[in-house]
């Protein structure tokens, strides 16, 4: 009798308003299925095209290597020069955005302007720029640029946030100026954050390097949305394949650099 | 005395030689980088000479911000861009979870089952969601299917990899009791695995939706459907001032999105 008794009660029965959210979850989500038309017919015929555009990729095509060597080696060039700039902007802007170091006046319009560097995605920043400076490379550092300056300058931020603020006291005691109180009460402390973040934002620069491409702003994206728009899918493929090996190359390089510097 | 004298004046270093050597290639690596870059890149200095009058310019011809033009062009493709967003968030941890779990060395001990799991998780990575739908544009045609799939199939990585860290991370002893009392795999991933991730999943599956409401707006330009759609057009026609509207649009949408997952997170992690 115990037992029935302790089968029919479940202790862990969800409470009514989350059992109302799960409802309202599945009734949003067989409205959005319905609402974008995504019917089992058309997913059959899909795998089908799937299946034709698979097959035209293989074998993949290196024939024009040199095309897909320069359009590689403008992409690297924009992540790492776009990855410099943003570092080198959201070093004080993070300062700057610090709510520990700094009063609200200060850090509210800077946090505004992180906030709106973080809240277009790249592509759309870079077709901006693609208006104001015109196509290639240039477009596609800028946006970058500004991208990893929203990335960047909120996680600094929120790392100089959680920093420790006896030792800036201590640093403050003996007299120290603002640049001091900086260089040896803060950035000690942030160091190895700040590097950790930097190599991940390199890391996702590069990823996106090859993507502004496709609205014109330089690197490998273009070649590839030209040689897609031609229906060259080998060529298409192997340029993938090399994306992928650089961006495979870009992780192995980042976690070796976080590995140098942690003591 | 003179001993004592040898021993205090030996020099205190921080690192060993070795690990020096290692910074300093490091330091020497990201100059040598950064300054091959800036010089060898192509950069037309009277793009960037003119770039101030080009952004007065474009700025002038966005003000004023078309608001009449939201109900007829923008509201459609704004809903559509957040059914993209949600829809691309359940499918993308409809497929990336199981190879997260496949990944984590400890819930599954085969290495080749790792290996051929992180290899999914790094190339679906790897391909950015512009590319993952043209892909999808060429197999499904134009459309938000396609965009869903996309930003579903570039997800998994990101999912798979910090739902993997989460499992990884997971309590070794309530699974060893499982074990001991005999539980089948399956109860041994919904009652010894799942309580200890489930804090976890919920906060990758957040911080997903707010990355997948910004990827989604986008899509369009690639003809993937949703509001990108309709700034590619907006563009094209050199229409500014409906452009500034649609950026407006994106802007509170993301902001929106940001404070909706902050609120969540707060309530429910």
């Amino acid at each position: 009798m115990t037992l029935a008794g302790l089968t029919e009660a479940r202790p862990f029965r969800a409470p009514w308003h989350v059992r109302l959210g799960w409802l309202a979850l599945f009734v949003y989500l067989g409205y959005a299925i319905a609402h974008l038309e995504l019917s089992w017919p058309r997913f059959v015929q899909g795998i089908g095209n799937g299946a034709h555009f698979i097959s035209r990729m293989f074998p993949p095509n290196f024939s024009r290597w040199e095309l897909l060597l320069q359009g590689l080696t403008e992409s690297l060039e924009m992540a790492v020069v776009a990855s410099f700039l943003g570092i080198l902007l959201s070093l004080p802007l993070s300062v700057l955005a610090a709510r520990n170091l700094m009063p609200a006046v200060v850090t509210w319009p800077v946090r505004m302007l992180i906030m709106l560097c973080r809240s277009f995605h790249p592509v759309i920043v870079a077709i901006i720029f693609v208006k104001a400076v015109g196509f290639g490379a240039l477009a596609g550092i800028a946006a970058l640029t500004v991208a990893s300056v929203g990335f960047l300058g909120k996680l600094f931020t929120e790392a100089i946030e959680e920093i420790s603020l006896k030792q800036i006291e201590a640093v403050r005691a003996t007299g120290a100026s603002f640049m001091n109180t900086i260089v040896f009460g803060v950035v000690p402390q942030v160091m190895f954050r700040f590097i950790g973040f930097s190599a991940y934002e390199t890391d996702a620069n590069l990823r996106n390097s090859t993507m502004v491409g496709i609205v014109g702003a330089g690197g490998i994206g273009g070649t590839l949305f030209a040689a897609f728009q031609r229906f060259d899918y080998d060529f298409v493929f192997a340029i993938l394949l090399s994306i992928i090996a650089l961006i495979m190359v870009g992780e192995v390089l980042q976690i070796q650099v976080k590995r140098v510097f942690r003591q | 005395m003179s001993v004592v004298h040898a021993a205090t004046t030996r020099e205190w270093r921080r690192f060993t030689p070795a690990e020096r050597l290692a910074r300093y290639a490091v330091y020497f690596f990201i100059v040598a980088a950064v300054a091959v870059s800036a010089e060898s890149i192509e950069i037309i200095p009277e793009f960037l000479y003119d770039a101030p009058e080009q952004f007065a310019d474009m700025f002038q011809r966005m003000w004023p911000i078309a608001w009449g033009f939201y109900p007829e062009g923008v509201h459609e493709a704004l809903i559509e861009t957040l059914d993209i967003a949600a829809l691309s968030t359940v499918l993308g941890l409809l497929m990336g979870i199981p190879v997260g779990f496949l990944a984590a060395r400890n819930a599954v001990p085969v290495p080749v089952l790792n290996y051929f799991a992180r290899f999914i998780l790094v190339s679906t990575r790897s391909v950015s969601t512009l590319l993952w739908a043209l892909f999808f544009v060429a197999v499904f045609g134009p459309g938000a299917l396609a965009g869903t799939c996309a930003i579903a199939f570039h997800s998994i990585g990101f999912i798979g990899k910090l739902f993997s860290e989460a499992v990884e991370d997971a309590n070794k002893g309530s699974i060893e009791a499982l074990t001991a009392a005999g539980a089948s795999p399956f109860s041994l991933i919904l009652y010894g695995y799942w309580p200890q991730v489930k804090p976890t999943f919920w906060a990758i599956a957040l911080f997903r939706w707010d990355i997948n409401v910004r990827e989604s707006a986008v899509l369009g330009f690639v003809g993937a459907g949703g509001i990108g759609m309709a700034l590619d057009t907006a563009i094209n026609l050199f229409q500014w001032d409906r452009v500034a509207m649609i950026l407006v649009t994106v802007f509170v949408v993301v902001i929106i999105a940001e404070v909706v997952v902050t609120q969540i997170r707060k309530r429910i992690i």
